[in-house]
């Protein structure tokens, strides 16, 4: 334990040595953006090449757990950049006075106008329940609540897609929220703490779909080579997730921090998304979408989404209707 | 002879100040993440978090009795039978308890899923499907996680009968039943209860996944949510001193029904006694249903990890690297903090027992951060911090399992040893070390075994460069990877499985010592 | 002189006092029925009794109650346990001479020497598991030997020996523990004829003052002759 402890602080140390020569811009993401197979070395490899720093990440477990460390941390902390907040935090993060406007912009391709000038979109996604071809797709969420086919998702409590039905259902159904899950109730087979779970489950067999994204089906179909997953479109839309990037305002890399937001949303970055995080990219890559990263009918024909503060208010009365209409 | 505080002292006050510290070690999280609240959050409990307290208690009352009572007849069995590949199914009996929870669920899953055995084995009759969401799920997933440390519990008490009782019980004609081995139980049980009772009560992804819905919240869950999606430390703080007042104040209630303490013996060592062919069979029985019960599932984890050994993901040697770490230095670690708590006992032993299984580890490991963040950069300290932690979760079943054999090294040896001089170091070397073997083997492995596949404050602390196995696979798992996963999954487990295997091998060596 | 000053013995329930001299080397034994607390008034002077204890006890007036066992001017033999079974005959008697096993040359001829002494020649390298009782005993003995402290205790440490071979132990005692203040627990008269120059009688909560041997047998008080002769 000793020598474990000696031998981390000493790397820690020549991590500082190596630092001083070059500004460090450290960023701070979620696991699976830094990991070997998420855009995090690309990104890496390529930013360092221009701008003459290090980059770091530091890494949380989701965008959830990004905002409460940056919370804990407030103005102390290291991180210049934060990249994997989303639509549903960024109230929550506006509110924290964490973060500062960057100015930075592009030609975006998302299905909604973007005009914020402090949160960066990097890529986006519908949620949407996943399936086998097999599977007759239904035509929306009550069509799914009266079919008798079963589904997994995830607590809304602890899970950003979770969170993104009871949107989903909200924007969709308004008033009618409460009547929908409880339609939905007998078609849920269970609610799992995260993605993860809900997912693995799924591929176990436990349920007909799971609730994940409609680029979900892409990543069977180009890492597989396996055609058979599908997403389903429904006629009254699917919900939005919409992933962002910040610059915190307590950086000491202020023109560093702009750099790096500039350049997540530049051809570089965006071109490794789609199979790399699998999630659309903010802006439409020079080279387009890869072969087979989405399929016509996995495309919704409209894109919901609550205003963040909307949905940030809605929050917590629409969890306590979603539990009481699923503990009945 | 009672034990002299006398003889003891050097050890013990080295555990009454381990002790001490232990309890500043959770005052100082509870604390951080406590006051830092917001000034405007009023820690206000709604009707989920009320609700999720009742059903909280529920399973874990429901799950720690169903476990105890199912432990009964297979202790029996285990204890009174000698057969092949006994010790190699006791060791297996630990796996599930080592591993982490989304793969022993979805090992359950593949046997009592919707699409797993049991259900095409009821379509082949025409019968089902047979759902074990609910609450029928929260108890078999915590029956398959904490069985095997209920029949380890029990089989120490069978163990400890002497054989020479069930020959004169026998020899009397009269009923070993009431006359060993319910008194036995009526020791034993109770605090095997307790700690089961601890353990499920702050289950979180079990309770959440195999509960089907937000009926089967518990309050871990609305202790995630404070602290996650509303950013209400207070809230969480009072949520965390609520489950473990009531993990405390079940442990005190359960404990009280025990009578003394069993003095436990080695597990392998069946208690050889006659009995009649029905019994026989009965005994086999119960142990191949136990063996398929628990075994069956980590066969399908096992089965699934293999497809993916060809290619395994990069990162992985790295990853086991770091988890071999920190499982020796907490196997190493753990025996020695039991051994030195166990010698103070009382209060000290209480406390060590009792805080690592009752405060909510995502509050610890909150407060650990607040606490570290200010002073130090919390991914130096990942690897340590993950390791104290992980040591102190164990502590309370190293202790479990050391306290009574240094009451056994005490009660033989003590006298001669103090007569001799033989104080601090030297008493360890030539007393406590050879004469306790088996027992710090055994905890050690246990503990490092543990530590292999907990994911634990890792998450909270780690960097980008810093994965443990269970991390990995993790990330694995949140990224579609679902065969590395398996993979990963199936390299821990056996990596566990032979921590456990090798320091409890060690403790066993000496066969002098026996 | 061992002393015993007003000594008074409480464990739950149980009490017992001791209140007298002896003087110099001597073989004593003491003797009383089960449960009078012959083998607690053992441990009170060697130190395995903790708080339990009031009184003073000194040794060539020197007050030794305050002491750890260990720093006592006493060895003792218990009824078993004596020998670490994990260690070797040879480490078991170097834990005579020094607790953390570290040897000179000088101590392994001292500890050979004694093995010799009492008949074990070469048996540094046994286990303890392979001697016979007779020989493990032997080997205790030679430890205590080695122990030099001036009183040694003997909480019948052979009576899992037959008789033939605890006699031999009785004088081998005797002879290797000559100089000594030796105590030793028995329930047979016949060892106190054989091995006892006084005899402390322990019952209804009082160890008596010692009383020469063999006189205290061939006229023996009241009480003391009670018990004899409930044990014919």
């Amino acid at each position: 334990m000793k020598y474990l402890h000696l031998s981390v602080a000493g790397l820690a140390l020549a991590a500082t040595a190596a630092s001083a020569q070059v500004p460090t811009l450290t960023v701070y993401t979620y696991d699976s953006f830094a990991s070997d197979w998420g855009p995090g070395p690309a990104v890496e490899a390529a930013f360092e090449q221009v701008c003459g720093c290090d980059l770091r990440f530091v890494t949380a477990g989701d965008g959830a757990a990004l905002l409460a460390r940056l919370r804990l941390e407030g103005a102390r902390t290291e991180a210049d950049v934060v990249v994997g907040l989303d639509t549903a935090l960024m109230s929550a993060a506006r509110d924290s006075g964490l973060f500062a406007a960057s100015g930075v912009s592009a030609d975006y391709a998302l299905p909604v106008d973007w005009t914020d000038d402090t949160f960066v979109p990097f890529d986006w996604g519908w949620f949407a329940f996943v399936a086998d071809r097999g599977v007759a797709a239904p035509a929306s969420i009550e069509a799914l609540a009266a079919s008798d086919i079963s589904i997994v998702i995830q607590d809304p409590r602890s899970s950003t897609p979770g969170l993104g039905l009871l949107m989903w259902v909200r924007a969709a159904y308004g008033d009618r929220a409460s009547e929908v899950w409880t339609a939905l109730s007998d078609n849920i087979v269970t609610v799992t703490p995260g993605w993860s779970e809900a997912y693995g489950l799924f591929l176990e067999g436990e349920a007909d779909a799971v609730l994940s994204y409609t680029t979900s089906p892409a990543y069977h179909r180009i890492a597989e080579g396996d055609a058979t997953k599908t997403a389903w479109a429904f006629a009254e839309g699917n919900y939005l997730q919409i992933e962002v990037a910040a610059k915190l305002g307590s950086t000491d890399q202020g023109e560093l921090a702009d750099r790096f937001l500039a350049f997540l949303v530049s051809d570089a970055v965006q071109s490794v998304i789609p199979t790399t995080n699998w999630m659309y990219p903010a802006v439409m890559p020079e080279s387009g979408l890869p072969e087979g990263f989405d399929a016509a009918d996995e495309r919704p024909a409209v894109s919901l989404l609550l205003d963040p503060s909307e949905a940030e208010s809605l929050r917590r009365e629409a969890i306590e209707e979603w539990r009481a209409a699923l503990s009945r | 002879m009672a034990r002299r505080a006398l003889s003891v002292s050097p050890l013990g006050r080295v555990g009454a100040a381990l002790a001490v510290l232990i309890c500043g070690l959770y005052l100082v999280a509870g604390l951080a993440v406590g006051v830092r609240a917001p000034s405007d959050s009023i820690a206000r409990l709604t009707d989920g978090d009320w609700a999720a307290l009742r059903f909280t208690v529920l399973q874990a009352v429901v799950s720690a009795g169903v476990s105890v009572a199912l432990a009964v007849p297979v202790a029996r069995a285990l204890a009174r039978r000698r057969f092949i590949g006994r010790g190699l199914l006791i060791a297996l009996l630990g796996a599930p308890f080592v591993l982490p929870v989304i793969v022993a669920v979805l090992g359950l899953l593949s046997v009592f899923g919707r699409g797993g055995l049991i259900n095409d084995a009821l379509a082949l009759v025409g019968m089902g499907p047979w759902s074990i969401y609910g609450l029928q799920g929260v108890v078999i997933g915590h029956v398959f996680f904490n069985l095997p440390l209920a029949v380890r519990f029990l089989l120490a008490g069978w163990q400890a009968i002497p054989a020479e009782r069930f020959r004169l019980t026998e020899g009397l004609g009269g009923s070993v039943w009431h006359l060993l081995e319910r008194p036995m139980l009526r020791e034993v049980a109770p605090s095997a209860f307790a700690a089961i009772f601890l353990i499920c009560l702050s289950s979180f992804a079990v309770a959440l996944t195999l509960g089907g819905g937000p009926s089967a919240t518990t309050i871990e869950v609305a202790i995630y949510q404070a602290l996650r999606f509303e950013f209400d430390l207070q809230k969480a703080a009072v949520l965390a001193a609520l489950q473990a007042a009531l993990g405390i104040g079940g442990a005190l209630v359960a404990l009280r029904l025990s009578v003394g303490m069993v003095q436990g013996a080695g597990l392998d060592r069946p208690v050889l006694r006659q009995s009649g062919r029905v019994a026989g069979f009965v005994d086999g029985v119960v142990i191949l249903a136990a063996a398929a019960f628990l075994v069956l599932p980590l066969g399908m984890v096992a089965a699934k990890g293999v497809a993916g050994l060809g290619d395994l993901p990069d990162g992985l040697p790295a990853a086991a690297i770091r988890s071999l770490c920190i499982a020796l230095s907490v196997a190493v670690a753990t025996p020695a903090l039991a051994l030195a708590i166990a010698a103070r006992g009382g209060a000290a032993q209480g406390v060590a027992m009792a805080l690592p299984l009752s405060v909510s580890g995502l509050v610890m490991g909150t407060g650990l951060f607040i606490a570290i963040n200010p002073v130090i950069d919390p991914a130096v300290l990942a690897l340590p911090v993950t390791a104290l932690m992980n040591c102190l979760i164990a502590l309370p079943f190293a202790i479990r399992v050391v306290a009574p054999a240094l009451a056994r090294a005490e009660q033989a040896y003590g006298p001669l040893a103090d007569g001799l001089g033989l104080h601090g170091v030297a008493r360890v070397r030539v007393l406590y070390l050879p004469r306790m073997r088996r027992a710090l083997g055994f905890s050690a492995g246990l503990a490092g075994a543990m530590a292999v596949g907990d994911l634990g404050v890792i998450v909270l602390f780690a960097g980008q460069s810093q994965e443990t196995l269970p991390l990995l696979m993790y990330r694995l798992m949140g990224a579609y990877r679902t065969t590395d996963a398996a993979a990963v999954a199936l390299v821990l487990l056996v990596m566990s499985l032979s921590v456990f295997w090798v320091f409890d091998r060690g403790g066993r060596a000496d066969a002098a010592s026996g | 002189m061992l002393r015993l000053d007003r000594i008074d013995i409480v464990q739950d329930g149980f009490r017992l006092g001791a209140d007298w001299t002896v003087e110099g080397a001597a073989r004593i034994v003491v003797i009383g029925p089960s449960g009078a607390g012959k083998s607690t008034l053992l441990s009170a002077i060697g130190g395995f009794l903790g708080g339990d204890v009031t009184g003073t006890m000194t040794w060539q007036g020197e007050r030794f109650d305050p002491l750890p066992p260990s720093k006592r001017p006493v060895a003792t033999l218990f009824q078993d346990n004596n020998l670490f079974p994990h260690l070797t005959v040879g480490q078991n008697l170097t834990l005579g001479l020094r607790p953390d096993l570290k040897t000179t040359p000088k101590d392994r001829e001292r500890v050979a020497r004694a093995l010799s002494e009492v008949g074990l020649d070469g048996t540094e390298d046994r286990l303890p598991a392979t001697l016979s009782g007779g020989q493990a005993s032997r080997a205790a003995l030679a430890r205590v030997m080695l122990q030099d402290r001036p009183i040694v205790l003997l909480d019948e440490p052979f009576a899992a020996l037959g008789p033939a071979m605890k006699e031999e132990m009785l004088d081998l005692v005797a002879a290797k523990l000559a100089g000594r203040l030796v105590l030793m627990v028995t329930h047979d008269p016949a060892d106190a004829r054989r091995f006892g120059e006084a005899l402390v009688f322990v019952d209804g909560g009082v160890a008596e003052a010692p009383l020469p041997l063999p006189d205290a047998l061939e006229s023996p008080t009241k009480r003391l002759a009670a018990y004899l002769g409930s044990r014919k």
